[in-house]
């Protein structure tokens, strides 16, 4: 099973405090890669948190083909980080030649734009370069977003992290919000893109489980939004969902857990919102889950979320002190990273509720 | 000395024999008063028996006549098969035999088209059973328990629209509903197909009925049933009842005066309307109710005459689809005030997905579910030729259908519900589940219903009589003796009784597939058998 976690900080911690949350949890031989989406960053791109952070891995040729395309497109870049990697023998990683992370400035006509007109460049551009990248095999394009850094790759997430520094905790890389998973998509193609948490124009999302209705999600997001592509994993309808319900019909974040797990009827027809409720499952038949599934977001403004199927069917807990919060799959993960919490403060989300941790570390929850 | 004529006929040249037993038969008569068809009569038959009449054996061969049953051997009364005399016989005398020699085909035709009731008996293949519910949650997934977990199993009947055209606007952290939408029931995935009264004698159609609210009432089972076109009784009309009732319209507009004339005094709104644009069973082919069946309260409900009652093949006044969703879905929709889902039903064929296309586009937002009925749908009378040869298998249509939808991102806008032999090897939800796998919101069925209340007939030639008003059952006729035959609380509780046990078969199907809802376009759960259903349909091929 997919263990998944995310911390939440008012201070920036580095991304071993992610790891440190995961390793725990794993049993036999789940633990297969390591993937991360930061957000809210500190350390070395603290100073370009407005410029627009490219993250992807690649060849030589991949790079220079993602430059060129971005030249030509008229980006300026502005940093550009590297990472050395720690490739000594006895590591088990898949590691690809290069890993790049560059901000860059939007292209003079798009300086003036609205936010809405940059957004949809930096999807279109994202789009483009993992196209370009993908047609001979030159490199996988994660994110391309103001503020969000992502690092996926196959192998120990122990050994991933000792070859990116990881554990050094050197501040360069440090965030106020980590969401994370170590393990790769065991159960189909080992597949990068297939790699959790997915990233969508300021949406993340990870999720564990089978999702059963992969096919008719899949089928139905395809003709939504030029972004809902890949599918390498079954979660990735979730985060699709996630954006579609938040960014494209603007409708309040409650209705995320109305669309994917409706009420049932006899519920539903007991409310005074029962008309709103069934014209949703209506139209929304097809981005309905059936399980098994724990799901956890993090959104643009920085509220981390998380809810589950509507049978419960996978863990989730959240637990926190004053200074950081976190939600993961298994309680021994937070014992090791916040064992001075008060336990019997944790919360475990049950099928029908939802909960919210605000930029303040507020936590809100309700029922559905 | 009997010589040969070659054109006579004879028993050996019907598609069903008797055999018949004179040792065991006490001449009591049950079995031709209860033959319809008079196809048995008793006659007087020359015999040599060897007898002993004294109190020891002395064997003596005498000659006599001796009364015994015979079968008929003209076209006319050719025996159907339906096995009502070995039904009645207390001493197994007589049964009817199928005969593979028959020559009937040929014979019958002298006396012009040959007309039947029943279903196709050339197509009578069975596609879904080469599709197997394969994909089961071991390991990746928990199967779920089909006795512990609840299951949502309800369908949408109604034009639904997509998202971002709903009439939402956001008020703090609620959506609140701000314009009309059009009219949606959720209902249960199986609604009992159109039969007129007319085709089913008044028992048969109330017993449906019954059942119908008791599955309602009782049974917490959101059943549908569809009046089919030929009215209904005045007092189900203005009854609370009425709302289980789709009331169909077709080409001949039988029982609408009685329905528009009713209006004012429905006490509720019925479930729906359905436009039967054609039937599976007879593609291009309007409907017929033989004059033999147009008995006095038919007439009455009805409004007609004694005379045989043709539904055109077409709409009279309606030029194309545009046409009909302009005149007749606008018109119904706005008889019941834009309250009541309007659907269409045609028969499955190459054109549906266009019709199904055109319908999808439609700017109104007005087509509340496209009903598509197989090859495999049955029928009270039809000409055989009709039955036989034309028609279009369902499951592919429904796919074809069910795709072209996700191809435009509009799957579910106008829910899919298909029929046409749906469990005719009797475990109906096998069938459905299928069906919903495959793209279908739910399924119609009809014959299964009529087979519950006591029909015999089969798609291998075995009665088929519907269209004779000599329905042996009681149940496709208008004979009041032969209705007397039908006990309506039993037919009900049959037909209840079966649809409790498909709705734990289903669950038992959703169960192992770890799904609590229902796995509408959901084709990864299934896997063929045979590759050409496999590819054609889109799903893995298993062996």
């Amino acid at each position: 099973m997919c263990r998944i976690g995310s911390i939440k900080s008012t201070t920036p911690i580095p991304p071993s405090m992610a790891l440190r949350l995961m390793l725990p949890q794993q049993e036999g031989h789940d633990n297969s890669g390591f993937a991360m989406v930061m957000q809210d960053l500190e350390g070395v791109f603290a100073p370009h948190k407005d410029k627009p952070l490219l993250s992807f891995a690649c060849t030589g040729k991949g790079k220079q083909i993602a430059d060129d395309y971005m030249d030509k497109k008229g980006f300026i870049p502005v940093f550009q980080w590297i990472p050395d990697l720690e490739l000594r023998p006895g590591l088990k990683i898949a590691a690809m030649p290069n890993y790049v992370f560059s901000n860059y400035d939007y292209p003079r006509d798009m300086r003036g734009a609205s936010r809405e007109a940059r957004e949809e460049l930096l999807l279109d551009t994202r789009l483009a370069l993992r196209r370009l990248l993908e047609k001979e095999g030159h490199g996988f394009v994660y994110s391309f977003w103001p503020d969000v850094l992502t690092l996926k790759e196959i192998g120990d997430p122990a050994d991933i992290a000792v070859c990116f520094g990881l554990w050094e905790d050197d501040g360069r890389l440090l965030a106020k919000n980590i969401v994370s998973q170590c393990r790769q998509n065991t159960n189909y193609a080992i597949v990068r893109y297939a790699a959790h948490p997915f990233f969508l124009q300021g949406y993340t999302l990870c999720a564990n489980g089978e999702n059963t209705f992969y096919t008719k999600n899949t089928e139905f997001q395809k003709s939504l939004h030029r972004g809902y592509i890949g599918f390498e994993s079954d979660s990735q309808n979730f985060l699709y969902t996630l954006h579609y319900v938040l960014r494209q019909l603007k409708w309040p974040i409650k209705y995320y857990k109305h669309v994917i797990t409706p009420l049932p009827f006899v519920e539903a027809e007991q409310r005074a919102d029962r008309k709103e409720l069934s014209l949703i499952r209506e139209s929304l038949a097809h981005l309905e889950i059936n399980g098994p599934n724990t799901i956890i977001g993090l959104l643009p403004e920085g509220q981390m979320i998380t809810c589950c199927d509507s049978k419960k069917l996978r863990p989730v807990v959240v637990g926190g002190n004053e200074r950081m919060v976190a939600i993961t799959s298994e309680v021994c993960g937070l014992n090791v990273i916040l064992p001075d919490r008060d336990a019997s403060e944790d919360i475990y989300p049950h099928e029908r509720e939802m909960v919210v941790i605000d930029n303040d570390l507020a936590v809100r929850r309700w029922n559905q | 000395m009997e010589s040969v004529t070659t054109q006579d006929v004879t028993r050996n040249d019907f598609p069903w024999k008797i055999s018949y037993h004179p040792e065991r038969c006490t001449m009591c008569g049950s079995c031709t008063a209860a033959c319809t068809f008079n196809a048995i009569a008793p006659v007087m038959a020359r015999r040599d028996l060897t007898v002993s009449r004294k109190s020891f054996p002395e064997p003596v061969r005498e000659h006599m006549a001796r009364p015994v049953i015979a079968q008929k051997n003209d076209v006319d009364n050719a025996c159907v098969g339906c096995g009502m005399c070995e039904k009645v016989c207390p001493n197994q005398a007589i049964a009817p035999v199928r005969n593979p020699d028959s020559r009937f085909p040929l014979l019958a035709r002298a006396q012009g088209p040959v007309k039947r009731g029943g279903r196709t008996n050339l197509n009578a293949q069975r596609t879904l059973d080469s599709i197997i519910v394969g994909r089961i949650s071991q390991m990746t997934d928990p199967s779920l328990d089909s006795e512990r977990h609840t299951f949502d199993i309800r369908s949408p009947l109604g034009r639904v629209l997509k998202a971002d055209e709903l009439p939402f606007r956001v008020e703090g952290d609620n959506l609140v509903l701000t314009g009309a939408t059009p009219p949606v029931h959720w209902i249960y995935p199986a609604i009992f197909s159109d039969m007129s009264i007319g085709a089913l004698s008044t028992r048969a159609w109330e017993a449906l009925a019954l059942a119908t609210a008791c599955l309602n009432e009782k049974h917490d089972m959101p059943v549908r049933m569809c009046s089919g076109e030929g009215g209904m009784p005045i007092k189900l009309l203005e009854s609370p009842q009425l709302k289980y009732v789709i009331l169909q319209i077709a080409s001949g507009h039988f029982g609408w005066n009685r329905i528009i004339k009713a209006l004012p005094k429905m006490k509720t709104d019925p479930a729906g309307v359905l436009i039967k644009i054609g039937q599976g069973a007879k593609p291009g082919d309007g409907g017929l109710l033989p004059a033999a069946k147009v008995a006095p309260h038919i007439q009455a409900i009805r409004g007609v005459p004694k005379a045989d009652l043709l539904s055109p093949p077409n709409h009279q006044g309606l030029y194309s689809i545009e046409e009909s969703v302009q005149k007749m879905h606008l018109s119904l929709n706005a008889a019941f005030g834009f309250r009541i889902p309007v659907a269409i039903k045609c028969a499955a064929s190459a054109t549906s997905v266009s019709v199904y296309n055109n319908l999808l586009r439609d700017p109104y937002k007005i087509c509340g579910g496209f009903f598509i009925d197989g090859i495999q749908g049955g029928t009270g009378a039809a000409n055989e030729v009709s039955l036989d040869h034309t028609g279009h298998p369902v499951v592919s249509k429904l796919r074809d259908c069910y795709l072209a939808a996700v191809m435009q991102g509009l799957q579910g806008q106008i829910p899919l519900w298909a029929g046409g032999g749906i469990g005719m090897t009797g475990n109906a939800a096998a069938d459905v589940f299928k069906m919903l796998c495959l793209g279908a919101n739910g399924v119609i069925m009809a014959k299964i219903l009529i087979q519950l209340l006591g029909c015999v007939g089969n798609e291998r030639g075995r009665c088929n009589a519907c269209s004779t008003g000599k329905c042996p059952t009681g149940i496709c006729t208008q004979d009041p003796r032969l209705v007397r035959r039908l006990d309506i609380d039993r037919g009900a509780e049959n037909i209840v009784r079966y649809m409790l046990a498909f709705d734990s078969e289903l669950r038992k199907l959703l169960a192992p597939v770890g799904n609590s809802s229902l796995p509408v376009g959901r084709s990864d759960a299934l896997v063929s058998t045979d590759k050409a259903v496999a590819d054609k349909l889109g799903i893995q091929y298993a062996c």
